[in-house]
């Protein structure tokens, strides 16, 4: 296998094809180890990886932690409620008293936009994005992208629409730029009070309507309607968005086409989603999770062992 | 007993049309003659040749964080940095904990500014606590000698009290400067609005908040006949609102910060906390509305809303990261290097906007460069080839994205209330 050209994996902005191709052409080795009865290899033996989670998540950590301990790494959990950090600690502080400590590769989530990049540049570790605020998520979008693949054999040319509060979405922002790269054409639907500024200029189509924005695609990646956002604010309530903007299976059965639907979890059923679509045919939902865990070792394996 | 003869130095003075290589001896304090080849027994000879001397320079937007937090900077520190930077005056906000929005307070940023060589002016508080509920005690603060009345940092929005402050200014003829700001749209940005924050998933602040708040601003203007001064001007809409009332005869004046006429967003994708100030860096199409609006007059001022923070405070992730940065020591270079060498504005134009016309907005004493004068003076070195180093920065706090900077055009000190300031 070749390398990597990039020192961390901050986001997909700026990765370039050979990179995201290396990264999902090795999935393929990972989800094979998935299979076996014995699912360790040493890989990251004697590497220590710290999970360094500010904001909650569940289904991101446990995916990265068996990852990690599938590749046998030494693996620290830190997260914000048990930390510091609600003692007035600032991120630099933590960040160098972690440093302080020699880990190889720090795994990190944070609620605000930038914050992996600002740890990467003062910390000598290897960084990986597990989420920083409205900005992205890359493994999310790599395991999209591969799930993708299985189905379709490439992405190049395929119509896939985000659908959902794109504004706050990293997954929406770290899909966009890792889809686009690969050359797929790229289209949103949502109320247009949760598209973001001039999104246009990112090279994304964008649709209002939910059945045109169906028309057009072949693989729809549904988003998590935050339910602790203020409704309101964006739009009105959860049933009027289900009514408008809600996949359903009446709504897909009507197209008369095949359809991928992916959705990053957790799922709010019968808001954004309709039971009978997340559980149906065209969910690949399940293969997300599961190739979640393959492509976090393959980004794991190959940021853990690339040359400096 | 102090004399000095600055020799073969440019005076430059737009009130007095001067613009002239002469000698200027200073005695005492006052401006004795200007001439060539001048001599005087005991003073001391300032050579200069190739530099220009201009009447002091007034930033009429500045933070001084006395009283409060003077871990950032105190009146003492702030006004070494603004010597450093070429001004004699400074207006300073009232954000200070407690706030200038009674005469106990103002007579105390007075006392601490006693014997400085640069002038320290307090801006009285808007509304009491700066809370933006009720007016302060305008009358009795406009008697303890503030210079104009701002919220700055928060913006008045309540429109009873907005015209109530703008009818009680005007009486006192003073400037009601505000910091405009819609706090819905506001709320919790980080940046400007526009394809950048889109891409970097940071909250953003659109270039609408300002617009409406000044295109209501401009309204109530004219209904009372207000005299109204728009702080830290950053959008294209809120230039062509000034522009516009400025052409109906209103009362009107502006401000353009440095950072504003050189900075765009994009910028912000370091996501550096020092390219995060309110208003936020705007777009590449702002920037030249600002250069514009300096050019043809619709901005009166340069004003640097100097804004220092600590390090620490400073060092965060950036949503987290206090607004604003350091100006006083670098507002001299990015105007010659912005606006003088790419021709936006002439010399004579450059400080009638850092001198000239804050001083008129604040009602402050006019100087000139004339015999019999009060000295009051700036000393530029328009040609000075430098780079930015923050450590260097006689400020507190170091917060600013020109750190490695190389600009043009650089202030080597002051000569203010019989006191000579060197740095170079």
């Amino acid at each position: 296998m070749s390398s990597l050209s990039i020192p961390h994996l901050l986001g997909l902005h700026d990765v370039p094809k050979q990179d995201l191709e290396l990264i999902l052409d090795s999935t393929d080795t990972f989800l094979e180890i998935l299979d076996r009865p014995i699912k360790k290899v040493p890989t990251l033996q004697g590497k220590t990886v710290v999970n360094l989670f500010f904001e909650n998540s569940t289904r991101t950590r446990i995916s990265f932690e068996l990852a990690e301990r599938r590749l046998s790494a030494d693996v620290v959990n830190f997260s914000a409620s048990t930390s510091s950090v609600k003692k007035g600690e600032t991120l630099l502080d933590t960040a160098r008293n972690i440093e302080a400590m020699k880990v190889d590769i720090v795994v990190m989530r944070h609620a605000a936009a930038g914050s992996v990049k600002f740890l990467s540049e003062r910390c000598t570790s290897r960084f990986l994005n597990a989420g920083d605020g409205a900005h992205e998520h890359p493994t999310q979008a790599l395991l999209d992208m591969v799930t993708i693949r299985q189905k379709t054999g490439s992405l190049e040319g395929l119509n896939v629409c985000i659908i959902g509060d794109i504004a706050h979405s990293r997954v929406a922002r770290s899909n966009i730029y890792g889809l686009l790269t690969m050359g797929a054409n790229v289209a949103v639907c949502g109320p247009a009070s949760m598209i973001p500024y001039d999104l246009e200029r990112m090279g994304v189509r964008v649709f209002t309507n939910i059945d045109d924005a169906l028309d057009f695609s072949d693989v729809i990646n549904v988003l998590r309607i935050q339910l602790e956002r203020d409704a309101g604010a964006d739009f009105p309530s959860l049933r009027e968005y289900h009514n408008a903007f809600g996949i359903t299976r009446r709504r897909l059965d009507a197209l008369g086409k095949d359809m991928i639907v992916l959705h990053p979890g957790p799922i709010n059923r019968g808001v954004e989603i309709e039971s009978e679509v997340a559980d149906g045919p065209y969910s690949v939902i399940l293969p997300q999770v599961t190739n979640g865990v393959a492509i976090r070792m393959a980004v794991l394996y190959l940021i853990g062992t690339r040359a400096e | 007993m102090s004399s000095y003869i600055f020799k073969n130095a440019t005076l430059v003075d737009p009130v007095s049309g001067l613009d002239t290589q002469k000698d200027l001896l200073v005695v005492d304090g006052v401006i004795e003659r200007i001439g060539e080849q001048l001599s005087s027994a005991g003073a001391e000879i300032i050579a200069l040749d190739g530099k220009t001397i201009v009447p002091g320079l007034c930033d009429m937007h500045v933070h001084f964080r006395e009283p409060g937090q003077e871990h950032k900077e105190d009146i003492a520190s702030g006004s070494a940095a603004a010597a450093a930077g070429g001004f004699t005056a400074v207006a300073c906000m009232p954000n200070t904990d407690p706030p200038i929005d009674n005469a106990s307070v103002v007579s105390f940023i007075f006392k601490k500014g006693q014997g400085l060589a640069v002038d320290v002016y307090p801006i009285g508080a808007i509304t009491k606590g700066r809370k933006g509920e009720s007016i302060s005690p305008m009358i009795e603060l406009r008697e303890a000698g503030v210079v104009g009345f701002s919220d700055d940092g928060s913006p008045v929005n309540n429109t009873k009290v907005l015209r109530t402050a703008l009818e009680y200014a005007s009486m006192l003829d003073l400037p009601l400067i505000q910091h405009a700001e819609d706090p819905h749209l506001f709320a919790g940005g980080a940046m400007n609005e526009s394809i950048v924050s889109t891409e970097l998933g940071l909250p953003a602040i659109p270039r609408l908040s300002e617009d409406a708040v000044v295109a209501r601003d401009l309204m109530f203007t004219e209904y009372v006949n207000g005299c109204y001064h728009l702080a830290h001007m950053s959008t294209i809409g809120a230039a062509e609102a000034v522009r516009a009332a400025k052409a109906k005869g209103l009362r009107v004046t502006s401000e353009v910060a440095p950072h504003h006429f050189t900075l765009t967003d994009d910028t912000v994708r370091s996501y550096d906390s020092n390219t995060k100030m309110n208003p936020p860096l705007r777009t590449a199409d702002d920037v030249r509305a600002m250069k514009e609006a300096l050019r043809d007059g619709t901005a009166d001022a340069i004003a640097t809303d100097h804004a220092p923070h600590a390090g620490f405070e400073k060092e965060v992730e950036y949503v987290y990261a206090p607004f604003g940065i350091v100006g006083l020591e670098t507002a001299v270079g990015l105007s010659v290097t912005e606006l003088l060498l790419e021709k936006w504005l002439t010399l004579p134009q450059l400080i009638e906007k850092l001198s000239t016309n804050p001083r008129r907005i604040l009602r402050l004493p006019e100087i000139r460069i004339a015999e019999g004068q009060r000295a009051n003076l700036s000393f530029l070195d328009l040609e000075a080839q430098w780079t930015v180093d923050a450590a260097a920065f006689r400020s507190k706090s170091k917060n600013t994205p020109f750190h490695g900077r190389v600009l043009t055009g650089r202030a080597l000190g002051i000569y203010n209330n019989g006191q000579l300031i060197l740095q170079r």
